[in-house]
């Protein structure tokens, strides 16, 4: 029990991760709410889908293919519709629900409502604490554990990481101090797509593609956000630890738990944001007026 | 005599309040064409569109109130709608109470909801806000789904009284209380505790320095808000005759804010605006079904990558000018303003948006 509880949070936990720290990053430079954000992550799960089953593609070079073919979506769209709206916060709310759902209707088009899922990348288990243990499930997780750390290392080692983790600071004394603004909000957008890509990507063959997959993962993301800490990508790792965990132990611990993990994270955040309103990790932003 | 004169300053201030701004004469005969229409055409599937509009532009008006009015924008305004949706067809099931005692009482328990959303929240502002008001509904939902020998679980409630016995009725109830409704809310933002709402949306530090007690204000709020999203909830369970977890889920908290950013935020008549263009919108995209959804979410991101303010102020941008001395709103057609006489600038620089 208690070692399911683990893997299945560890797992979850990486997931999670990568893609709030995307979400995260975006909004910190690009002060931009991207409901669409878990959009990529499911069209990333049916492009490795059509490229696998369809075109008959090996899977590590399908991966790359989609992951690239999502940054190159998130940045056209960006650039196209959500940077010069920017000024207007509430617009760009609805053009990322609008995008989302734009994206899930093209699915629904192109793949019909189905379920469906990838064959998976290698065959055979572990047993480890007592858990039987899928090689899909390791190698998932030491892809996640890898992009993290690669992520990592880009925002505090390279001069691209210094002015991103600037333009979150403040993005006015970035532009003073001579960082360009504008390709700065366009990189973080094109990173944090690619971690969303590949999040979508490593679990294509874990869980199941609908497109509806969205939804549920959104107000997940968003949980994680707001308790670590919007634009803090420490509190985005604390927080999707701390959910991922809450969820396995509901799920497994309270008789009809799977219905009410939602509500139970949910619920964690509200918490944390009684206590503490701008999350674990979050700066008080100086009052933009 | 008294009867003339009194007819005679209601025409005077009809004229001179209506028809004198083109934006206020277009919603005037709206809703007289939407109270005059079933006269001519009866058609059962356009009525059943109109009846669903109209409760849809109550819980529009309700998010406008909350979010574009006092600017606590709130990404969770289904624990409203379902609250209310879910009391008024469990009592009505369950204690055998006919609309017209459930639909207050649903709004009332939205109300309480509104409580339970708006003082936890006082602590927080801007996007943690919106997101944090994002959980209240799924929280909810989650428990309706645990409770479901209650509340029917994935099913919902169903077998609720009808709204009204007929057709024709129903649309009569659903439009009268929009109409009323929704002019209660416009005059709620124009009253002083509307000024107030305003100032909270534009320097809610200022407002507190004025001597305001915003908190107890942005609560206000809140309850005001899940009042008018409740009376919605609670038609539209009665209307749909069911009251499911759909009332609660994260789509039914999107609805109100694609329509009232689309209409125009912050102004009421946006939000009615909104919803009487998209609601049919969708429904006359059936033409093609599979393509449905992506042609309403596509027109939705071009309409607002050229009209960012949203489709009412911008027709209004165009239809109204702004008196440079007293900052009335004219009809395009005037040379001079109506109330002070300053000449108005003629012809207004293309390209330029007024007032902005």
């Amino acid at each position: 029990m208690l070692g399911n509880i683990l893997v299945n949070a560890l797992m979850n936990a990486g997931v999670y991760a990568m893609l709030a720290v995307g979400f995260s990053l975006m909004f910190g430079v690009a002060r931009i709410i991207n409901l669409a954000h878990t959009a990529f992550y499911m069209v990333a799960g049916y492009c490795i889908f059509y490229l696998v089953s369809t075109a008959g593609l090996p899977l590590p070079l399908a991966i790359l293919i989609s992951i690239v073919a999502v940054v190159v979506l998130a940045v056209v769209v960006y650039r196209l519709l959500i940077d010069p709206m920017r000024e207007h916060e509430t617009t760009v709310l609805i053009l990322t629900i609008a995008l989302a759902l734009v994206l899930q209707e093209a699915m629904l088009l192109w793949f019909g409502g189905y379920f469906r899922s990838v064959p998976a990348a290698t065959a055979g288990y572990a047993t480890i604490l007592g858990v039987r243990v899928s090689f899909q499930y390791l190698l998932t997780l030491g892809v996640l554990a890898g992009a993290l750390v690669a992520v990592w290392l880009v925002l505090m080692k390279t001069k691209l990481g210094l002015a991103i983790r600037a333009t979150a600071q403040d993005r006015e004394i970035a532009e003073v101090m001579g960082m360009d603004e504008s390709r700065t909000a366009t990189l973080t957008v094109a990173i944090a797509s690619a971690l969303a890509g590949l999040a979508g990507a490593i679990v294509a063959p874990l869980y199941i593609l609908e497109p509806r997959m969205w939804l549920n993962p959104l107000t997940i993301v968003l949980a994680i956000a707001v308790l670590g800490g919007l634009g803090s990508l420490k509190g985005s790792l604390f927080g999707a630890a701390i959910i991922a965990l809450a969820e396995s132990l509901v799920v497994f611990l309270v008789p009809q738990g799977a219905f009410l993990k939602g509500a139970f994270s949910l619920g964690i955040m509200i918490l944390v944001l009684l206590i503490r309103p701008e999350g674990l990790f979050g700066v008080a932003f100086e009052e933009e007026r | 005599m008294t009867v003339v004169r009194y007819l005679n300053w209601l025409w005077r201030e009809f004229k001179g309040e209506i028809l004198v701004l083109p934006g206020r004469s277009i919603l005037f005969f709206g809703a007289v064409a939407l109270l005059a229409l079933p006269l001519v055409f009866r058609h059962p599937y356009a009525l059943r569109i109109l009846t669903m509009a109209s409760i849809f532009a109550i819980f529009a008006a309700s998010w406008d109130l909350i979010s574009g009015v006092v600017g606590q924008l709130s990404l969770g305004h289904a624990i409203f709608f379902g609250t209310a949706a879910y009391t008024s067809a469990l009592l009505n099931l369950n204690a055998g109470l006919p609309p017209v005692v459930t639909i207050p009482l649903g709004a009332l328990a939205a109300v309480v909801a509104g409580l339970a959303v708006g003082i936890p929240c006082l602590r927080l502002k801007g996007q943690y806000l919106s997101l944090a008001t994002l959980a209240f509904p799924i929280i909810l939902a989650g428990l309706v789904m645990v409770f479901s020998s209650v509340t029917g679980g994935e099913l919902g409630v169903s077998g609720v009284t009808r709204l009204a016995p007929t057709r024709l009725k129903e649309y009569y109830v659903a439009v009268v209380a929009a109409i009323v409704l929704i002019l209660a809310v416009w005059k709620i933002t124009d009253s002083k505790v509307g000024i107030i709402f305003h100032a909270i949306r534009e320097d809610e530090v200022a407002a507190r320095a004025s001597g305001i007690n915003t908190p107890l204000y942005k609560v206000l709020a809140f309850c005001l808000s899940g009042l008018f999203a409740g009376l919605a909830g609670g038609l539209y369970a009665h209307y749909m005759r069911i009251a499911g977890p759909s009332t609660l889920s994260v789509l039914t908290s999107f609805q109100p804010i694609i329509w009232v950013i689309f209409g125009g935020i912050a102004t009421i008549y946006g939000a009615v605006v909104g919803v009487f263009v998209l609601f049919p919108l969708v429904e006359v995209l059936r033409v093609a079904p599979e393509l449905r959804m992506l042609l309403y979410a596509a027109s939705i991101v071009l309409v607002l990558r050229f009209m960012p303010e949203g489709l009412a102020p911008w027709v209004i941008d165009r239809l109204e000018r702004k008196c440079p001395r007293c900052k009335e709103h004219n009809a395009f057609t005037r040379r001079a303003c109506r109330v002070c006489g300053t000449a108005l600038r003629v012809p207004q620089e293309k390209g330029v948006p007024s007032g902005g």
